[in-house]
């Protein structure tokens, strides 16, 4: 079981963590020894705190800077102690200590009692989502072992955590220094009826895989290792709640591709027939359809999730710049990465006392913020109450985690960034007195753009030059606009930082312009989905659209004008397109 | 699900997570007992296949039965291994075996600087032909950006503030201080032009989840870990010089994750054989800090 151990600086966590590896008898033979050498040799008081305190800067400056693992075992079981650092500094590594843990010990300094990172570490614990938290109160020799003491803390601190909502299971007075009630209790402590840290870590429940839930099954990854002889497609990924099973009908989002599970597959394993939640496991479809990674794969006959493009959330930022609007941020979910806007700031916390803040317009670091996020392209999520694992995500800046967040509620909304950008734009377009039927009169052409889309490497560039060519030599008004495919780098991949919604704007915003001058114009881009041809038509408005699939069709439910299959023939495909393009009048075929 | 069972599920979406995020990906194989189940878990989380590099850094000192035992396995799970060693060191016997380097400097050019060099694409690299089993020299390959590693926090106190994707910048440095979160699975998967990340998959193994999992899975380990009859073995693989044998019986795996269990060796670090570590007053964080696994 992995427990964190938090609090604010110098209250004393690492005491405690080193007095219990030290009396349970779980460090390396002579470590103790080394240690307590080592610091008569440096001529400075032995500390228990030092036995994880390793790095240099650490021991020099007598604090926690970065969270540290250690393993120790109980009668009971075995744990994964995790040690966090109390200084304000050092809050993000906090963070990291914390969320992978599934318990929490809070130590308070008994003369010092509750101070702000007290407060800003519970505050945190309610929103990683850690519901066991013992609170120990610690250093109690400087207090005389004083009942008194641990009940003001205790009655300070529980106020506290009421606001909060966070139930602590047990309070606990220790003296880690002097070890008094770590591993045993003694008579200092007479007074106090209650179980030792030792004891009291053995009570907290290990919470069992969620594997009665509905089935959150990110796709992590989708394998096809043809070059060593296998022909296996896998989608592969870490089934977060819920089970599947060989037969089930699966359900990708946000797509909306559906298929049926062929088989469950695995390395060194008997052949199974179903995978549950924690497992790191793939499958097989019975139906090769075309999915990313990034999607949440779920069961047809369970309760779907959310799936939207604003949404409200809680935010913690950790970033060294604010969070602030109009600035773009890419949000991982789950296995999906999307580009993420700012779009209102609600109200804002301090964590370290709970005053609120209304007026805010942008985050600062360690603020936690109620706001609403703007996804470029609908997300498959859940809310954070219903199911945590696909209920959180964290917010990428110049290539750092800089926040972390949940999901509190979906928002439905007609206007988004790209309406919002449509509506501005024609409320400042200085149009002249030549129409859109002028230009076409002129031209002998009603203005289009041709989107040649579908899988990489069809040819689709080729066609389109020879497509300019034809036109042009019969005398159109046509220009082909070749974007590099390099620019339009499928966003799947996790490393690179997801320019492609942003080329993808740029193109919609040049398409209109190009329009709007009374020309056609033809552009190719590659793995084109539905959100984002949507995103380019709607710039794109109020001028047409011609949308050419080559090859295999992509969209999920997307309607295409022209399905083109393969392009062995050239000529006939650009004969096809241009029949198209006459038969809706954007060439006309007689002269006034 | 068994402690062991979380463990592995972790660590094979850990390598699924770097293989999405990074396009140059290797894995380096020191061929010791912690590498060795790292390569498992990729054939694991890759049903059967690694599809990336496996580098190993060749310091020429490597007990031999090590090299016999890499060459075996890379032919047989068809891998593509890839070898590195600073020629220039070995050259003029820059190296302790030779008397002219500390064990810490042989460490820092046979290990660190070869290592360096050898995933920044500077200094020539030796790849496996498996069609004719010899390894031929390259030069000039691509900077490896993602580079897998099979430490454990259990081993010394350095390695225990090490996150699961862990930035090292253009000199390699580690900026302890300053990591960045890592929160619900998500990792740092960006990184600036320049930067490469370290990636640990074996991060929450202990010593003995390691031996539980060679047993449960029967991965067939380099027997130098086990006793042939000289009531001796080698519990942490280096090179020959400096790495010591323990006094051990075992013979099979099954004996070694008994010792480990409740036996002799349940409460004795495991890097005791290993006699660069007691140079070093910070453990090994001087050498972590210059590259060092």
């Amino acid at each position: 079981m992995s427990i964190v151990v938090i609090g604010h600086v110098d209250h004393g966590k690492s005491t405690v963590i080193g007095r219990l590896l030290a009396d349970t008898d779980s460090l390396p033979k002579g470590k103790l020894a080394d240690v307590k050498a080592q610091c008569a040799r440096n001529a400075r008081p032995f500390e228990y705190a030092f036995l994880l305190d390793a790095l240099k800067d650490e021991q020099a400056q007598g604090i926690t800077i970065d969270s540290a693992r250690c393993f120790f075992k109980s009668s009971k079981r075995h744990y994964l102690i995790i040690d966090a650092p109390g200084h304000i500094e050092f809050l993000k590594n906090m963070i990291s200590g914390a969320a992978r843990a599934e318990a929490a010990v809070l130590v308070i300094d008994a003369k010092e009692g509750v101070q702000e990172n007290s407060r800003r570490h519970g505050y945190l614990l309610s929103m990683l989502g850690i519901r066991q938290v013992m609170v120990v109160i610690n250093k109690m020799d400087l207090v005389n072992y004083d009942p008194q003491v641990f009940e003001t803390i205790k009655r300070d601190y529980l106020e506290f955590l009421g606001k909060v909502e966070i139930e602590a299971t047990f309070f606990l007075p220790v003296s880690a220094m002097e070890g008094v009630n770590i591993a045993e209790n003694t008579p200092a402590l007479a007074w106090f009826q209650g179980p030792t840290v030792l004891e009291a870590l053995d009570q907290f429940e290990k919470e069992p895989a969620p594997v009665d839930q509905v089935l959150r099954f990110p796709v992590q990854d989708i394998y096809k290792f043809t070059e060593s002889g296998d022909d296996r497609r896998i989608v592969s990924g870490r089934i977060e709640t819920g089970a599947v099973r060989v037969g089930d009908e699966v359900l990708f989002l946000p797509s909306g591709k559906r298929s049926t599970v062929a088989t469950v597959e695995g390395f060194n394993l008997p052949t199974q027939v179903s995978a549950h939640a924690g497992q790191s496991t793939g499958v097989t479809l019975t139906d090769q359809v075309y999915i990313k990674p990034g999607e949440l794969m779920v069961r047809a006959d369970q309760r779907p999730p959310q799936v939207g493009s604003q949404l409200k959330v809680n935010i913690f930022w950790m970033g060294r710049q604010p969070m602030v609007q109009d600035k773009r941020y890419q949000l991982k979910l789950a296995s999906a990465k999307v580009s993420v806007w700012l779009r209102e700031v609600e109200n804002v916390l301090d964590a370290s006392d709970l005053t609120t803040d209304s007026n805010r317009r942008q985050i600062e670091r360690h603020d936690v913020a109620e706001c609403i996020l703007e996804t470029v392209k609908p997300l498959a999520f859940d809310l954070s109450s219903e199911i945590a694992a696909t209920g959180r995500f964290v917010i990428i800046d110049n290539y750092e985690i800089a926040g972390g967040g949940v999901v509190l509620a979906s928002v439905r909304s007609k206007v988004n960034r790209v309406t919002e950008r449509v509506d501005q734009r024609e409320k400042n377009w200085r149009r002249s007195d030549i129409t859109p039927a002028n230009r076409a009169m002129r031209y002998n052409q009603k203005s289009t753009l041709v989107l040649l889309c579908g899988p990489a490497d069809t040819g689709k560039g080729d066609l389109a030059k020879a497509l300019e060519e034809k036109l042009f030599c019969n005398g159109r008004l046509v220009y082909y606009l070749g974007l590099s495919n390099s620019l339009m780098e499928s966003d799947t991949d996790l490393n690179t930082s997801s320019d492609r919604d942003e080329h993808l704007r740029r193109l919609g915003e040049i398409s209109h312009m190009f329009t709007d001058a009374g020309l056609i114009l033809i552009v190719t881009v590659s793995g084109l989905d539905d959100y984002e041809l949507e995103m380019v038509r709607t710039l794109n408005k109020p001028h047409d659209d011609f949308i050419v699939n080559v090859g295999e069709n992509l969209f999920s439910d997307a309607k295409i004008d022209l399905q083109i299959d393969t392009l062995e023939h050239r000529a006939e495909a650009i004969e096809e397109i241009e029949r198209a393009l006459a038969a809706r009048k954007h060439l006309v075929e007689y002269y006034l | 699900m068994d402690q062991l069972e979380i463990i592995e599920s972790q660590s094979i979406f850990i390598l699924r997570e770097a293989y999405r995020g990074f396009k140059q990906l290797v894995m380096l194989w020191s061929i010791g007992k912690d590498s060795t189940v790292l390569l498992w878990l990729a054939r694991k989380a890759f049903f059967g296949h690694v599809p990336f590099p496996l580098v190993h850094i060749d310091t020429s000192y490597k007990i031999p039965e090590m090299i016999e035992y890499r060459d075996r396995f890379a032919r047989e799970w068809k891998i593509n291994m890839v070898l590195g060693r600073n020629e220039r060191a070995l050259a003029e016997k820059q190296t302790y075996p030779d008397g002219n380097a500390t064990r810490l400097e042989c460490c820092r050019l046979l290990k660190s600087e070869a290592l360096k060099h050898t995933l920044s694409g500077e200094w020539p690299r030796w790849i496996l032909n498996h069609e004719t089993g010899e390894y031929d020299r390259t030069e000039g390959g691509e900077p490896y950006t993602g580079v897998i590693v099979g430490a454990r926090s259990d081993e010394e106190g350095s390695r225990s503030k090490e996150r699961y994707f862990s930035p090292r910048d253009r000199h390699n440095d580690w900026d302890v201080g300053d990591q960045p979160p890592e929160l619900w699975n998500q990792f740092k998967t960006d990184f600036a032009p320049g930067t490469h990340v370290r990636i640990h998959p074996l991060l929450d193994w202990t010593e003995l989840n390691i031996w539980e999992y060679i047993e449960r899975e029967n991965i067939p380990i380099i027997d130098l870990y086990f006793d042939k009859g000289k009531g001796e073995r080698y519990r942490s693989l280096g090179c020959a010089p400096c790495t010591s044998s323990v006094r051990s019986c075992s013979t099979r795996v099954q004996d070694i994750v008994g010792e480990l269990r409740s036996g002799k060796f349940s409460n004795i670090a495991e890097r005791s054989g290993r006699e660069q570590d007691k140079e070093d007053g910070g453990g090994l964080e001087s050498l972590r800090l210059d590259g060092y696994m």
